[in-house]
């Protein structure tokens, strides 16, 4: 159970995660009750079922998935969890930015995988505002230490839309 | 060049510390070495064949005395007592320890310097002209510019962990000399209908796969250059290879898309992008520009009858006038090119102590700046002319002062076997061989302008490629060899050289280089260059010259068959 770093504070995940195996179809799993975070496969397969029984839905995207694919279905998510099977795969990142710079999501952006310290910073400036931290690592050194890093950015992002030079005295 | 304000010097604080912390973690057990690596190499640092390897930025080639000093300093305090000048605007350290970089980085930091993205898969130093500002064919100065992209990409957010190193150069000149066009971005500045702005080359590289790069846009008003490039990182980003290291840069995907497929991502992206707060604002680029005025140039600096008569006197100084100062804009200045290829000495390497005395001549003679070029070399932009017989004398015995720079002896070399982890074969000592056997003055003058560049491994740290003559080391069943290209070049008219047979061993090197040297010499025409009588008669007499008497090909099957 991996360590949910939200609001600068540890919280418990109300959140299940559906896991597809190999030998299942996106179209035939069952789907649990409860507050879920749904493949993409899952979700296009399934959109109008899911809506229909769930209030809270969740959506997990891959690095290799497309935002464009879900642009208008954005409204329906409570969470987006973004994986990150390796923290070197820096995909995820474009396509936190794309979600809220572009498409205005505005619900929970969720980094999820291989979530490191030395990442949150980063994480946090192209729009993340929830952290999955990975097992064994130490939550409360990254609520302390892990958003601070640097006082300022000269370019702009989701957290700050306004790149220094714009912003100097 | 550019000061640092508070912000700028904050920052580099802050990575400081940041590193510090990390190195402390990684000592105590809390990062692996997995999760250590990118963070040490987004910092400079490679572990290497004997210690760990440092590259410390100097960004678009541009330094000042006093942060010379601090380099010779570092180097003294942490290293050997020497450092090497890579062929982007880097200074290698060889032997720091990993647990000393946090102090290196704190007293890099004392003189505004840093170590900030000189390796790892992230947006690496910008590059540029080591003439940018005084060069006589420029038509815009590109250095505003370029410190303006160094703040766009210090800590970008989103292209941290790209699938591949990334490399920008930015050229203001006619004749491009910062080989734009094999880097991930090449950028041209130009002026079309009173409008500054840029051509936007991407997808050339070097390296294991060299290709030359391709226009995306032929021209950019200079304001978006920012957006734009955001644009082609993040279709970089989201579409590059990352399941194959040897095929995660951003060529292989130009290559895969095709150039026009490539664009029109890109053209979809900069859509959203365009006109948005990145936008440059001409506030922005005159504050940034300020920094880049005209020093205090004199009038009375032109050449005197000292000047002349020393000329005419000394064969020496007239030599090294002739090969190693630039024509200046200014009348009266010259450009003076140090030479880091002294004879035996690895290229690009300096002692602490000759770091100190450039740095002095700096002061003395040049207002105090300096550059790097991607030669190798040492650049004092703004040296009067009738100041240039005592820059010789003390260039000269401080051992900078090689009459070399576009000779066959100035030869660009990238640190490899006897350092690198990566190369397949060394190349310094083949450099030195050849600097030995070249090593006439006559000879090397009468041989003319010739570019000789070595690599250890097809990375091409040494740029081979654009060499008129390339040396590529390669590894055969564990022996070192080396491969020849010839017809390579950089500038407007870049492109690769080819490869002319089988490589030979070191011992070989040169012979090889001499045999190619004499088919010139034989054939040329009064006032043609080497690349000149090569364009005219081909690669066939230059092979044909180096293999004769060598079985290789058929014969040499059929010579071991008879075996």
């Amino acid at each position: 159970m991996s360590q949910l770093i939200k609001q600068a504070a540890i919280t418990v995940d109300t959140w299940k995660t559906l896991e597809t195996g190999p030998e299942e179809a996106a179209e035939t799993i069952a789907l649990p009750a409860g507050d879920v975070i749904f493949p993409l496969a899952v979700w296009l397969a399934r959109k109008n079922e899911i809506i229909s029984c769930h209030k809270r839905i969740g959506l997990l995207l891959q690095p290799d998935e497309r935002v464009e694919d879900v642009a208008d279905d954005l409204d329906y998510f409570v969470v987006i969890a973004v994986n990150f099977p390796k923290f070197v795969d820096g995909r995820g990142y474009t396509t936190a930015s794309l979600l809220r710079q572009r498409y205005h999501y505005q619900g929970e952006l969720r980094a999820v995988g291989d979530i490191l310290h030395d990442q949150l910073y980063y994480l946090k400036r192209v729009g993340f505002d929830a952290w999955a931290l990975k097992d064994g690592k130490n939550p409360d050194y990254a609520v302390s230490a892990g958003f601070t890093t640097f006082s300022d950015a000269y370019q702009a992002s989701t957290d700050q839309p306004e790149p220094y030079f714009r912003r100097r005295a | 060049m550019y000061r640092y304000d508070a912000i700028d010097r904050q920052l580099i604080n802050e990575r400081v510390d940041q590193f510090r912390d990390q190195v402390r973690r990684w000592q105590a057990g809390e990062l692996t070495d997995d999760e250590f690596r990118p963070l040490r190499l987004q910092n400079g640092l490679y572990i290497q064949r004997h210690a760990p390897m440092f590259r410390i930025a100097v960004p678009y080639g541009m330094m000042n005395a006093a942060q010379l000093r601090q380099l010779a300093q570092v180097a003294r305090k942490y290293d050997r007592g020497y450092g090497h000048f890579t062929t982007r605007h880097n200074l290698q350290l060889n032997w720091p320890k990993v647990t000393d970089v946090p102090d290196i980085l704190a007293e890099l930091a004392e003189v505004d310097m840093h170590a900030i993205q000189t390796s790892g898969n992230c947006l690496r130093n910008i590059t540029t002209d080591q003439f940018a500002g005084v060069a006589a064919d420029e038509i815009i100065d590109p250095r505003p510019l370029a410190e303006i992209l160094r703040q766009w990409t210090t800590f970008h957010p989103e292209f941290a962990f790209l699938p591949r190193k990334f490399k920008i150069a930015i050229s203001g000149t006619k004749e491009d000399r910062a080989v734009t066009w094999f880097h991930d971005i090449g950028l041209h500045l130009k002026v079309v209908d009173g409008v500054v702005g840029f051509t936007v080359i991407v997808g050339g590289g070097l390296g294991r796969t060299p290709i030359r790069g391709q226009v995306v846009r032929d021209f950019l008003p200079w304001q978006h250059i920012l957006g734009y490039c955001e644009a082609i990182l993040r279709v970089y980003n989201r579409f590059g290879r990352r399941d194959n290291a040897y095929k995660a840069r951003i060529k292989i995907l130009v290559q895969a898309l095709g150039v026009e497929e490539f664009s029109k991502l890109v053209e979809a992206e900069w859509a959203h992008l365009k006109d948005g707060p990145a936008t440059i604002t001409q506030a922005e680029y005159d504050r940034v520009a300020a920094h880049f005025t005209a020093p205090a140039y004199t009038p009375d600096a032109a050449v005197g009858a000292g000047f002349t008569a020393k000329m005419a006197a000394e064969k020496a100084f007239a030599r090294w006038v002739d090969r190693n100062t630039h024509a200046h804009k200014v009348p009266g200045y010259a450009a003076v090119t140090l030479s880091l290829k002294q004879h035996g000495i690895a290229p690009g390497d300096i002692t602490s102590d000759q770091m100190d005395s450039v740095a002095d001549l700096a002061d003395r003679y040049s207002f105090g700046e300096l550059r790097i070029s991607h030669e190798q070399n040492i650049i004092l932009a703004d040296v009067r002319q009738s100041d240039l017989y005592e820059v010789w004398q003390q260039a000269k015995a401080a051992g900078l002062a090689t009459p070399n720079i576009g000779l066959l002896t100035g030869i660009i070399c990238c640190p490899g076997g006897d350092f690198c982890d990566l190369a397949n074969a060394k190349s310094i000592p083949i450099a030195n061989a050849i600097q030995q056997r070249f090593d006439d003055l006559d000879y090397l003058f009468d041989i003319g302008e010739i570019d000789l560049n070595i690599s250890g491994c097809m990375n091409a740290c040494g740029h081979h490629h654009v060499g008129h003559i390339g040396v590529l080391g390669v590894d055969k069943n564990n022996d070192e060899f080396y491969q020849v290209t010839l017809g390579g070049r950089q500038g407007n008219e870049a492109k690769l050289g080819k490869v002319i047979g089988p490589s030979f061993s070191a011992g070989e090197m040169p012979d090889v280089v001499e045999k190619i040297i004499q088919v010139y010499l034989e054939n040329r025409h009064p006032d043609e260059r080497f690349l000149d009588t090569l364009d005219r008669i081909g690669i066939d007499p230059f092979k044909n010259r180096v293999y004769e008497g060598r079985a290789h090909g058929k014969a040499k099957t059929a010579a071991k068959e008879a075996a």
